[in-house]
């Protein structure tokens, strides 16, 4: 069993894989179910063991859209601690619903923990008041994750939410009945190929704080540089993968900075000093400044991330494209994937297909927007 | 009546007598002494009592005719009262003095960077090669916002940034000043900082007007307790300003610079008169408290119209953590510590040997107690004392430092030995001397070409080793210590130094 930290002292260990992802949007908004993901990513079925598998949806949960969606793991078989968490919850927030996530008790999946989500609002109560509403879910998720031992909090934004489990990703959607029960505007999905940790269920991506979630391949060599400067903004990393400290990073910048991706992207894989050095005066000046001011969030080493919040959803790789990301558009539909295979498994006669250069964000964003 | 001394030679000279024709180089090369020439018996011999050990006449024999080799230990061995303790008592039994010494700290205490080892990826993550892909040394030093604010249709910053330093690679020279080294030997360095892209530090002893044009963005001033040579002209020919509270060889003690070696130059450089000695009190006057400390740090950035960063260098000592939080909010851009195998020109041994802690520890307990307060980003950090080799500067930046000083390894690249007797002003090397004689000895361009050649020596193999962690910019090695791991440590070591132990 993992333990859990509130401060770290620089030595945590962190999981090391490779893996899959796909991403599809439909820009004109409209919903649409879970089969074409799942194809992906049987496609792509040699990339990830069988020790992983997610999916993020939005646009799930329309009769709750003003709530923000907690879906939370209990680990341990602790009556207990389901009425900790109960507990806290009801202490923090009017819980609008509950219920337990519906499962398909006959998909093949080992061992499954208990997954409830909760419908909240707010209540703000003493020096919380100050905070905003955003800001008051993050500081309460992190309470869960990081001081009530065996209950994590997969997914805390609205009217979207992550399922994510140990087992290839079709089991995954098998076991959450995914095809079946919602329909999203965009869906990202994640395989897993953990090389050094068995799978547990709260190591599977996608990684989820309030409503920006992320799928992640890659190792990322700058992982304790981002750790422990993230650290000084109070996220902590407690699932122990590289990909945590992506969606925290995000959060960070787009969210509580509300920086563009366009610039995000130039903080995580930014251009060589020989190529700003040789840019024009304004272009260089705000590349060096760029570069100087979020050194620590430069993430370095192979990786192909998909972003997304509700809107918005966005491909990257690494500044020297040790991991492409390859990208595809039929009409509104816009695919990122690890591997051009899956997107025309899905999509026979794409309009286009390309593979942009390290640290050029693939953006897709709704038309309405 | 006259003292018979007990003390031993500390090194044996060895002339071979085939070989030496009495050239008489080694003579003219030794400033200590030791070599003469017996005209009757038209030999050379020496008085190796007198050696030092530093090589130089080795180094300069034409026919290769002397060794210079320790002299065998004599006395019965003992490892409690060994040599070192035997001659400090006689030396003081027969002086009555403090004794003195300089160079760093030579006594046997726990190296923690040969404790730690790196890391290099292993297929689920290439390596990179440095060979055909980028490496990025390039740093930054000084004060960062906590966020940008970003005006994106004209890709312009509104952000008012603090002034910061652009350097090549994250290696400074350490601050050493025109008195307790030569002006070839701190010029050479001048030079080989600029024509590498980073900075040398004048040390406390002021700057010479002609070179403050030239290295005008390359100089890292000093301003110590002593003031010597400040004035507003001083403190704005800089990238930078450093107050020194304190130095890892001496940490809690002044300066003294005898009046023999304040030269007419020395003396307009440092604004005191010829002859007289230059005393840097072991405080300074003016700062009791980090509320002074404070102010000193905002009269400086007033007078140079707040742009350009403030360094404070202190010595690591025992509480470092919580008086370098009190830097950073006192307003210091940079914080400098420097360990206790920091060098000097002089200092009692007593200091020198067991005053201070190792820099590792004490970096790695200043990063990590600056991220606890969330003010990490505020100030860049700087690390100095016995960095020895590439792989001690990237274990210094995975353990948080932004950058490091180099002291005594860069005066070894211009010729010094180490042989601890810089205090005696008679550096055979021309370095640690005030000697017009024997300061000459050192070729600015040539000791710039040294310098220069071991900061590019150092910028290879740190970019070898980054390339082999996964890593190309230097930025994702900062405070990464993930990529460190203990061996051969207690886990009161491994918990201060934030590192795993080897195989966990």
């Amino acid at each position: 069993m993992i333990n859990r930290i509130s401060v770290s002292d620089g030595r945590i260990t962190k999981e090391v894989q490779a893996c899959a992802v796909f991403g599809v949007m439909d820009r004109s908004g409209r919903r649409f179910r879970g089969g074409m993901v799942i194809n992906a990513m049987k496609n792509m079925r040699v990339r990830g063991n069988g020790l992983g598998g997610g999916f993020a949806v939005y646009g799930i949960y329309p009769e709750y859209k003003d709530c923000y969606a907690l879906h939370i793991m209990f680990q341990d078989d602790d009556p207990g601690l389901k009425q900790e968490v109960d507990e806290f919850l009801h202490r923090n927030f009017d819980v609008v619903n509950d219920e337990e996530i519906p499962t398909n008790e006959e998909a093949s999946v080992e061992d499954p923990p208990l997954f409830w989500r909760y419908f909240v609002t707010p209540q703000k109560k003493g020096e919380d008041k100050n905070l905003s509403d955003d800001d008051y879910v993050v500081k309460k998720v992190m309470y869960i994750n990081t001081c009530i031992n065996g209950a994590y909090v997969f997914s805390s934004g609205k009217d979207m939410g992550v399922f994510k489990g140990v087992g290839f990703p079709e089991e995954i959607a098998d076991f959450f009945m995914l095809d079946e029960l919602y329909k999203g505007y965009i869906w990202t999905a994640h395989s897993r190929f953990p090389t050094n940790t068995p799978g547990w269920w709260g190591g599977a991506h996608p990684f989820c704080i309030l409503d920006w979630t992320v799928v992640h391949n890659g190792e990322i060599s700058s992982y304790g540089t981002n750790r422990r400067f993230l650290e000084m903004y109070g996220y902590y990393c407690t699932l122990y993968t590289d990909t945590e400290v992506i969606a925290y990073a995000v959060d960070l910048l787009m969210r509580r900075q509300r920086l563009p991706i366009e610039v995000v992207a130039k903080i995580f894989a930014p251009p060589m000093w020989d190529q700003i050095d040789r840019m024009q005066e304004n272009e260089r000046k705000f590349y060096t400044t760029l570069r100087m001011v979020y050194a620590p969030l430069l993430i370095n080493g192979p990786f192909t991330v998909i972003i997304a919040h509700h809107g918005e959803m966005i491909g990257l790789t690494d500044r020297i494209r040790l991991r492409p990301i390859t990208a595809g558009e039929k009409g509104d539909m816009l695919f990122v994937s690890s591997e051009e295979a899956a997107i025309r498994a899905v999509c026979s006669h794409p309009d286009r297909v390309w593979t942009p250069h390290g640290g050029e964000p693939i953006i897709g964003r709704l038309r309405s927007n | 009546m006259a003292m018979k001394s007990h003390l031993l030679p500390e090194f044996i000279v060895e002339r071979d007598n085939e070989r030496c024709d009495s050239c008489k180089v080694c003579i003219k090369q030794c400033p200590f002494g030791v070599h003469y020439y017996d005209e009757e018996k038209d030999r050379v011999y020496s008085r190796e009592e007198l050696c030092v050990g530093c090589q130089r006449c080795v180094v300069y024999c034409p026919k290769n005719a002397l060794k210079v080799i320790p002299y065998p230990k004599h006395y019965r061995p003992n490892d409690y009262w060994n040599e070192s303790y035997i001659r400090d008592i006689k030396k003081q039994a027969e002086s009555g003095g403090i004794i003195l010494t300089s160079c760093g700290s030579a006594r046997r205490t726990k190296i923690y960077w040969d404790h730690i080892l790196l890391n290099a990826s292993q297929v689920t993550n290439p390596s990179i090669d440095p060979l055909r892909e980028p490496m990025e040394l390039r740093t930054f030093l000084g004060r960062k916002p906590d966020a940008l604010e970003i005006d994106l249709e004209n890709m312009e910053i509104k952000t008012e940034l603090h002034p910061n330093l652009m350097i090549e690679a994250p290696i400074l020279f350490a601050g050493m000043s025109y008195g307790a080294i030569s002006y070839n030997a701190f010029k050479s360095l001048a030079m080989a900082a600029k024509k590498f892209g980073t900075l040398f530090n004048t040390g406390e002893g002021g700057m010479p007007k002609d070179m403050r044009e030239e290295f005008k963005d390359c100089t890292i001033v000093q301003c110590a307790s002593g003031r010597f040579g400040v004035d507003p002209e001083y403190l704005n020919y800089s990238a930078a300003i450093e107050i020194k509270i304190g130095q890892g060889a001496k940490p809690g003690i002044g300066g003294h610079l005898p009046g023999e070696k304040v030269t007419a130059e020395i003396s307009s450089t440092r604004m005191i008169p010829e002859g007289t000695d230059a005393l840097s009190p072991a405080p300074h006057h003016d700062i009791y408290s980090i509320e002074d400390l404070s102010m000193l740090i905002y009269a400086l950035k007033e007078a140079t119209n707040y742009e350009k960063p403030v360094c404070v260098k202190i010595a690591a000592v025992h509480n470092v953590a919580a008086i370098a939080s009190g830097m950073v909010r006192a307003g210091a851009d940079i914080i400098a510590i420097d360990g206790f195998r920091g060098g000097t020109g002089a200092t009692p041994k007593i200091m020198r040997e067991h005053v201070g802690i190792p820099v590792e520890l004490a970096l790695a307990a200043v990063d990590q107690r600056l991220r606890e307060e969330g003010i990490r980003n505020k100030c860049s950090v700087i690390v100095g004392g016995g960095i020895r080799c590439a792989a001690d500067v990237v274990k210094a930046i995975a353990l948080g430092a932004d950058a490091v000083y180099i002291g005594t390894a860069a005066l070894i690249a211009l010729g010094c030995t180490m042989c601890q007797h810089c205090h005696t002003g008679k550096c055979a090397w021309g370095i640690c001397t005030q000697d017009p004689e024997l300061s000459k000895r050192l070729n600015p361009k040539v000791g710039a070409e040294r310098a220069y050649n071991l900061l590019r020596a150092w910028s290879l193999e740190i970019k070898d080793v980054l390339g082999g962690m996964g890593i190309n910019a230097i930025e994702s090695l900062r405070g990464n210590r993930d990529h460190l791991r203990g061996i051969g440590l207690e886990e009161w070591e491994l918990k201060v130094l934030g590192i795993k132990g080897a195989g966990e």
